[in-house]
């Protein structure tokens, strides 16, 4: 199935290169549907989080009401709906890394950049959080930077790793 | 740094640590393919699905099911395309071997895949990764590329004439999508909640058609199976559970890591004389066996074959073989508090049973840890997690139940000291 041009492809809030990434997407499912997470990853790539003008051109694209694009958005942890920072870094607190000191680790990054976690750095670096389990239990503690895991961390290496993001 | 080659490696793993596996040259140098070939050149479906019954091959997944009789629930001679998913949403906290197989290994994975849909009469194949395993799905996606290229994926595939396709999709962040209608959802770009069963995704799977969804570590298994037969494969692991698994140990452990063993090898084996023991000399206090979802056993119960039949009398499961290991320093409440809150974190919300019970359970372990439980509440959390079991569309629920009471079960005196003392006795435990 090809979609019909979008009605507002003149002012796009999506840009032509993800458009025609997300119609490559939608050329391997059966059902255009099928095609609506991938899709998200690519707009989200653009710039970080899915704004609202985003939302509705994606809806027009795949057919459905942009509540129904919202309601994919927010039940997925790492799709987001609003500005993020720069980057961020994300504990894992699950119980292999909590008994290896990631609670301890969680609380020394929070110290060395004075926010809690779900806050962000008032420069809008980072944004600290804590995950569950990511798979690398054996690796513990471990923190994720965006898409790169960083294992077998204390609070030395993990601070290091944290003042080296722009 | 990182994500290391198996400890202890076999059939599935021995090449891990070379990187020219991962690459299709490498993969064939190594006898990579030649299963495939056979299947699809000189065995039938059925051929196929016969020897992976015989095999005794049980999912790796979870809830071990076995592959072969799965695979023929797949309607014969449908109208419908039918499909397989690969389930590599691998988030089972203490699990994390499906990581590696993808990334070390992707095109172990296709050739069972491959073969798969020869099995099942798939035409198309959806591997599933969870958002967070970038590295593994650009492993994986690389693979894909490189065997449609070279004519081991896309139309007339080895000269045979059969077409399958493999397409890489990534989830989002939530674990409920390793249940296997949860992931069809998904894949349908929906919310993540589980469907009803019956009907069963042989019947009314991705896109409404059938559908068999595998482990990444089921898959796996394929190819050796045809390759060496299933007599070869029946003669590893126990009577009831034949075959290698790779266990990943973690926690207080000397050298955590992952361990391909024959399915049956004992767990104190696997602790102490594989992963090292644990360090300082300190005592092992309780071991979770196969991942979060299932019940903790304590120390005096260690010496147990990890297969299904052994660990069932013992009142745990082997899961996806994740052995998280707990010194004699750990507080038992605070495990709770950590296990109750990831399955709080994670309810998708469609079942009272299950989006209550979680917090429910979360809010009063976390109050005895605090000092501030009551004597009734080891009986209150009893109750909640009873009321949890088998009430729910799907089996989170009863997922989140099952280590609770396991903990209550063995480490009741944990429980009790918090209400008595008013707060944690264990001042070296793990922090919180």
């Amino acid at each position: 199935m090809v979609s019909a041009p979008s009605r507002s492809a003149g002012g796009a809030a999506i840009g032509s290169e993800t458009r025609a990434a997300i119609e490559r997407e939608i050329a391997k499912y059966p059902v255009k549907r099928g095609a609506l997470l991938p899709a998200l990853h690519l707009v989200q790539a653009e710039q970080g989080w899915i704004s609202p003008d985003q939302a509705r051109e994606l809806a027009e694209i795949f057919e459905i009401r942009p509540v129904e694009v919202m309601e994919v958005v927010s039940f997925y942890n790492m799709f987001y709906d609003r500005p993020q920072a720069r980057h961020h870094v994300y504990v894992c607190t699950n119980l292999p890394c909590s008994l290896r000191g990631a609670r301890l680790l969680l609380a020394e990054l929070e110290h060395h950049l004075g926010v809690k976690p779900g806050e962000t750095t008032k420069d809008g670096r980072i944004a600290l959080g804590h995950e569950e389990c990511l798979g690398a239990c054996a690796y513990a503690p471990m923190i994720r930077v965006d898409e790169t895991y960083h294992e077998n961390l204390d609070a030395v290496k993990a601070k290091q790793i944290l003042d080296g993001l722009k | 740094m990182g994500l290391e080659a198996p400890y202890v490696t076999g059939y599935l793993s021995e090449h891990f640590a070379d990187p020219a596996f991962g690459t299709l040259d490498g993969y064939v140098a190594k006898g990579g393919y030649e299963a495939a070939k056979k299947a699809l050149r000189e065995m039938s479906p059925t051929q196929v699905v016969d020897e992976v019954k015989a095999a005794g091959l049980q999912g790796r997944g979870g809830a071990g099911f076995p592959t072969g009789q799965k695979w023929s629930f797949m309607p014969a001679g449908s109208e419908k395309p039918k499909y397989l998913v690969c389930n590599a949403d691998e988030s089972e906290p203490g699990s994390f071997k499906d990581r590696i197989l993808l990334e070390r290994g992707p095109h172990q994975l296709l050739e069972g895949i491959l073969i798969g849909a020869w099995a099942t009469g798939a035409e198309k194949t959806f591997v599933y990764v969870r958002g967070e395993y970038a590295e593994p799905a650009r492993q994986v996606q690389r693979a894909i590329d490189e065997a449609t290229a070279r004519g081991f994926l896309g139309a007339n595939i080895l000269g045979t004439g059969f077409r399958h396709d493999v397409v890489l999709m990534r989830g989002a962040g939530a674990y409920i999508c390793g249940e296997e209608t949860g992931l069809l959802e998904s894949l349908e770009g929906k919310k993540g909640q589980p469907r009803k069963k019956p009907p069963f995704p042989a019947q009314y799977g991705a896109f409404g058609m059938p559908t068999t969804v595998n482990n990444v570590e089921t898959f796996c298994h394929v190819p050796h199976i045809l390759r060496r037969g299933a007599a070869w494969f029946k003669g590893i692991g126990t009577d009831k559970s034949p075959g290698n698994t790779i266990f990943g140990v973690s926690g207080h452990v000397v050298r955590p890591g992952l361990y391909e063993l024959p399915l049956g090898t004992k767990l104190d084996a696997l602790i102490f004389e594989h992963a090292g023991g644990v360090p300082g000399g300190r005592k092992v206090k309780g071991v979770i066996p196969g991942g979060m979802s299932m019940p903790i056993l304590p120390a005096g119960m260690l010496d147990v074959p990890m297969a299904n039949e052994f660990l069932r009398e013992r009142k745990t499961m082997l899961g996806t073989g994740g052995v998280m290991v707990m010194d004699e320093t750990t507080c038992m409440v605070r495990v709770a508090c950590v296990i109750s809150y990831f399955f709080r974190d994670e309810s998708c919300g469609q079942c009272t049973q299950c989006r209550e019970g979680t917090g429910w359970m979360n809010k009063v372990v976390n109050r005895i840890e605090r000092g501030a439980g009551n004597p009734d509440d080891l009986d209150l959390l009893l109750d909640v997690a009873g009321k949890m079991e088998g009430a729910t569309i799907c089996a989170f629920s009863d997922a989140a139940a099952w280590p609770i009471q396991g903990l209550l079960r063995h480490f009741r005196e944990d429980f009790e000291a918090h209400v008595k003392l008013g707060r944690c006795p264990f001042p070296e435990s793990f922090a919180l």
